[in-house]
């Protein structure tokens, strides 16, 4: 028997765990282009003369054939075709970019629509599919778009376009209307975070100019932010589009419309559900301050809604939310925390009481917190009964020694603050608990006889006992 | 539990009735209902999952007159509890009284289609659905219709989104006027401001469409697709294909042309990829649906686009359909199309630059050897099937082999078996063990199609070098495997052939080794039968109960609670009963544990 022993295939050692599956440094195509309307016939253009070779008078003209030439859109998927041409268009529209800086004059009525044209010809295409099957934006290396080096000029171009001097903003909404805005707004789904930060200048700038775009440009970005929410859970302009809207909330004339209310109740908070919360939180949390800064009253929905989405199973996300809260809580005003305090606190009993030591841990920092402190003691009396079962428990059972500690301080602080109400609490907290299990224990019985009446009743329908 | 019972409790319902209204007083509404309001989330959500069992403790009359109108109240909660809450409503008809009252149970179901939630409200959407034929026509028009068009004209999208599931159950049994009503609110909700409605509503057309008189589908349907089919998102342009599919099997041949071909052909040349994507997928049915004469005219020319697309993932799409779009093309020309127009783009794919592409495509180009037969097979597909194997993604050459049946049928499997082998091999020892793991799946159905001698020359050594395997889930499906192979095979191709290096591997300096052949042993007992269990592996059992290592020996008493049944009770009595009770006296606590589990499972005791 044993000389049919198999020998073991090489490497094997007798420790059982070793690990010999060497995973293989990803293979990773870190461009990607959905542009292919050129596809196939390669691109003549004729090269022009420089615009500062011509006389001022002829600039506009040769200003308009450019933007036409830039029209061109070339496939960088092919890294070796036309390379010429390619070449030609980036120093084109480097010239076009200096030429909108510096230049007087240049803006005649019939160049917007060659511009707005152009522009849209060379941004505006149907993003490609994710390289990575499930791209995740915390794990994988973002696809880089391939055509960048021209679209970055004509990026360049635009902002330049609208921040000069000459731009007037009762021409341009002709062309940059809202179908334009739409597609601009699509474009945030880009994976190049290169391409993303354009975009936010580009929106900014339009934003600010067209009065007539902003309520149509918030509500497109509602329709993406809950698309994302409760469709797809996938968009990668999230953070992007939350800090323009950072700097739109900050603007919002008071009182506040019910249609911005809306928004945040229905829009902001609900966001707070996504999986992929971490990458766009910093700038979601400073929407929520900026609402709450400007209208007081909607503390308590706003904190009534992270209640109710608060994570059940993430704790990182749930040091988030704590995060939130915190900030949050520095602005608050006394009138309004009391409204909300015992369901707050509640559910900061519960982080407080968290096995996982990095969510009880940033519970309890709210104690370091200078005005958060002075709200606690100035409503002692109902929410140091609040969280006295849990702090007193972790006090005695939690695994961290940190946590522990940090336990005392604040059942000291609470000593120091009401020490009265303290004494009771500890004095009583053995009969609280009975109680509570004497009530557990009558709702199980509660349960078992309905049990057993439905278990007759279906009996009884089957004709085993006579009715 | 209540779930369980669900029909036994609802016919008790009615029966129960008259006698047991006297005790409701021992369930007062109010603790009930305390029970739905516990402050801990998770016993809400057990309490509103035994909402029946509430329903039925408060008797008919009480649960429409209090429980409902509390639920429709309190309908703020959380998601998860209101998710529990529809689900239960939809089966609550004979709680409240049958169908002669299930109209009750609109309000609490309305305000959940309204929530923000999208589970939650496409449950509620499910219940009100379900509980829509429960419904008598009067009924329906009184105040289900109603419902409808309150949610049609909601003010948010969630409730506008909910009513677009609505129509279709409704449509059928109410007159005329009310007909012509919901077909103009479905119009509306089609040219919906928000996208969301829009796709709710487009992915409702072909549902609606099938309900409506076939002069609707002409006048109205049509154009609400066309519309559709062109918006200016993508999102809401993939969903009206699909619609297209559903619309085409509704009409006649000769209105199919003017009425849906324009729309789908400009579908199948949408600049977004993801329409293109979308009429990929659904190009089989999309085929069925309009049948033989367009298939050759149009989507022919249209599936050698898709096959050529830009977008690998449009490439992918429409490869994974080759095999079903040659199957169904009209058998007069199947040939001449296959040979002249598919053959030529499907040999572009082998060798595509996207691996997606080329294991969709390996998945199912082995299914056209039955379709072409045997001639063409060996001539044009063959070298196809051969340049699979060779190619550098395992994914591809797996699933390669893992159709090789539809292979064996034309022309028997002998013809690739030279180029099989190195394929095997290569991936029986791929750096991935999914792919291992994968290629272990397909050896008995390989040793089967390939004869038992060409088997023990080739592969014998690759199925008994997974024993070893570092990785324990390829180990336990070598296990596996070992046994799927001693069925095919028979037991005295085992004892000859495997047996002998299961047991070896007792003595193997790693434990983990010696522990696989333990786990051999359980998986081959049964098929090698009482003989060579009794002969060959118990000894070895045996002599591994004095193992050094613990994890060892409590895997030797589970091995024979495990062989147990296969021994006869002489041996059990003699052999096995002693070797247990020293293992039951063991120091370490798990052997003691599984020991004393085996004895009183084979009620040695």
């Amino acid at each position: 028997m044993s000389s049919a022993a198999t020998t073991p295939p090489s490497v094997d050692k007798v420790d059982g765990f070793s690990r010999k599956s060497v995973r293989k440094a990803k293979q990773k195509r870190s461009q990607s282009s959905s542009q292919f309307r050129s596809q196939g016939k390669p691109i003549e253009l004729t090269p022009l003369p420089l615009l500062k070779d011509v006389s001022a008078q002829e600039q506009p003209e040769l200003f308009l054939k450019k933007l036409q030439q830039c029209c061109a859109v070339f496939d960088f998927m092919d890294t070796l075709s036309d390379l010429k041409m390619k070449e030609y268009k980036r120093s084109t529209l480097n010239e076009l970019v200096d030429y909108v800086t510096v230049s007087r004059g240049y803006l005649t009525e019939q160049a917007y629509p060659e511009v707005v044209k152009m522009v849209s010809y060379n941004i505006f295409r149907t993003l490609p599919p994710s390289e990575s099957n499930e791209f995740d934006p915390e794990e994988d290396e973002p696809t880089l778009e391939a055509s960048w080096p021209h679209l970055q000029l004509v990026y360049e171009f635009f902002i330049r376009f609208l921040e000069s001097q000459e731009f007037q903003p009762s021409i341009a909404k002709k062309y940059i209307d809202q179908k334009f805005v739409l597609q601009l707004l699509e474009l945030f789904d880009s994976e190049d975070p290169r391409e993303r930060d354009y975009l936010k200048t580009v929106l900014h700038r339009i934003y600010g100019k067209f009065l007539g775009l902003r309520a149509f440009i918030r509500k497109q970005i509602n329709n993406i932010f809950l698309r994302f929410v409760y469709e797809t859970e996938h968009f990668n302009g999230v953070a992007e589009l939350l800090e323009i809207l950072g700097s739109i909330i900050n603007g919002f004339a008071l009182p506040l419309k019910a249609e911005h209310k809306q928004f945040l109740v229905k829009v902001l908070i609900p966001l707070h559900t996504v999986r992929s919360l971490s990458l766009f939180h910093a700038q979601l949390a400073y929407c929520i301050v900026q609402f709450l800064e400007k209208d007081p009253a909607l503390t308590e929905p706003v904190i009534r809604g992270l209640l109710k989405f608060w994570p059940k199973t993430c704790s990182q996300k749930e040091v988030m939310f704590l995060g939130e809260l915190e900030e949050i809580l520095d602005v608050i005003e006394p009138t309004q925390f009391v409204k909300i305090q015992e369901p707050l606190f509640k559910q900061i009993s519960r982080c407080v009481s968290s096995p996982h030591f990095q969510v009880a841990e940033r519970a309890l920092y709210y104690w370091n917190n200078e005005y958060i402190m002075s709200l606690i003691e100035e409503n002692s009396n109902v929410i140091l009964p609040i969280m006295f079962t849990s702090l007193y428990r972790i006090s005695k059972e939690h695994w961290n020694p940190a946590i522990v500690a940090l336990v005392y301080n604040v059942l000291k602080a609470f000593m120091e603050m009401n020490s009265t109400l303290f004494d009771e609490l500890t004095s009583t907290y053995k009969s609280d608990r009975q109680r509570e299990k004497k009530k557990e224990k009558e709702r199980e019985e509660l349960w078992k006889r309905l049990e057993d009446l439905e278990l007759k009743r279906s009996l009884q329908s089957d004709g085993i006992i006579p009715t | 539990a209540s779930g369980a019972q669900g029909p036994a409790l609802v016919e008790g319902v009615g029966l129960g009735m008259a006698g047991a209204d006297s005790d409701d007083s021992l369930y007062p509404i109010a603790v009930l209902i305390d029970e739905l309001r516990n402050e801990d989330v998770q016993l809400r959500l057990n309490s509103i999952k035994k909402l029946s069992t509430i329903a039925l403790a408060l008797g008919v009359e009480r649960t429409r007159t209090e429980l409902l109108p509390f639920l429709t109240d309190t309908i703020y909660d959380e998601d998860e509890v209101l998710l529990a809450l529809a689900e239960q409503l939809g089966n609550f008809t004979m709680l409240v009284g049958g169908p002669e009252y299930v109209h009750c149970l609109l309000p609490p179901l309305e305000s959940l289609a309204t929530v923000e939630e999208t589970v939650v409200r496409d449950k509620a959407v499910e219940s009100l659905r379900k509980i829509s034929h429960e419904h008598s026509p009067v009924d329906l028009e009184v105040h289900f219709e109603p419902l409808v068009k309150r949610l049609a004209s909601g003010d948010w999208f969630t409730s506008r989104t909910s009513a677009c599931g609505l129509f279709s159950v409704c449509y059928p049994r109410v007159s005329s006027t009310v007909k012509a009503e919901i077909r103009q609110h479905f119009r509306t909700l089609c040219s919906d401001d928000t996208p969301m409605v829009r796709r709710a509503a487009a992915s409702k057309l072909g549902e609606f469409a099938k309900v409506l008189e076939l002069e609707y589908v002409k006048s109205d349907i049509i154009s609400l697709f066309t519309a559709l089919a062109s918006d200016e998102q993508d999102s809401v342009r993939l969903l009206a294909v699909e619609a297209g599919v559903s619309i085409a099997t509704l009409l006649p041949q000769e209105d199919l042309e003017t009425l849906v071909m324009p729309t789908l052909r400009q579908a199948a040349e949408d600049k977004s990829w993801r329409v293109r994507y979308m009429v990929a997928d659904k190009f089989s049915d999309l085929q069925k649906a309009v049948g033989p004469e367009i298939t050759k005219n149009d989507l022919v020319p249209a599936f050698q686009n898709l096959l050529k697309d830009c977008e690998a993932e449009v490439r992918a799409a429409a490869a994974n359909k080759v095999k079903e779009f040659c199957e169904n093309l009209p058998e007069d020309s199947r040939e001449t199309i296959i040979m002249t127009h598919i053959l030529p783009c499907v040999k572009e794919l082998v060798s595509d630059t996207n691996q997606h592409v080329k294991s969709a495509l390996a998945s199912v180009i082995m299914g056209l050897s039955t379709i072409l037969g045997k001639d063409n097979t060996v001539e044009h597909l063959l070298p196809l099937f051969l340049a699979q194997l060779k190619d550098e993604c395992p994914e591809v050459r797996l699933n390669i082999i893992s159709n090789l049946d539809c292979v064996n049928e034309v022309i028997g499997i002998r013809q690739l078996s030279q180029s099989l082998l190195p394929a095997i091999v290569e991936l029986a020892e791929d750096a991935k063990w999914r792919v291992r793991l994968a290629i272990i799946e397909y050896m008995p159905l390989l040793a089967g199609q390939l004869g038992v001698e060409f088997f023990d020359e080739k592969l014998n050594s690759l199925c008994m070098a997974w024993l070893v395997d570092h990785v324990y889930a390829i180990r336990e499906a070598a296990t596996c495997n070992l046994m799927k192979l001693v069925e095919k095979f028979g037991a005295e191709w085992a004892q000859n052939t495997i047996v002998p290096k299961v047991l070896g591997m007792a003595n193997d300096p790693n434990y983990l080794h010696r522990m696989t052949t333990l786990f051999c042993i359980n998986a081959l007992s049964e098929v090698c039968g009482q003989e060579i269990t009794t002969k060959h592996m118990l000894p070895v059992v045996f002599k591994m109960s004095n193992d050094q290592v613990a994890n060892v020996r409590f895997n030797v008493a589970k091995s024979l609670q495990k062989i147990g049944p296969v021994l006869d009770s002489n041996c059990l009595q003699t052999e096995v009963k002693p070797v247990l009770e020293k293992l039951a006296s063991d120091q370490d606590m798990d052997v003691k544990y599984f020991a004393q589990e085996a004895i009183s499972v084979l009620s040695l005791a």
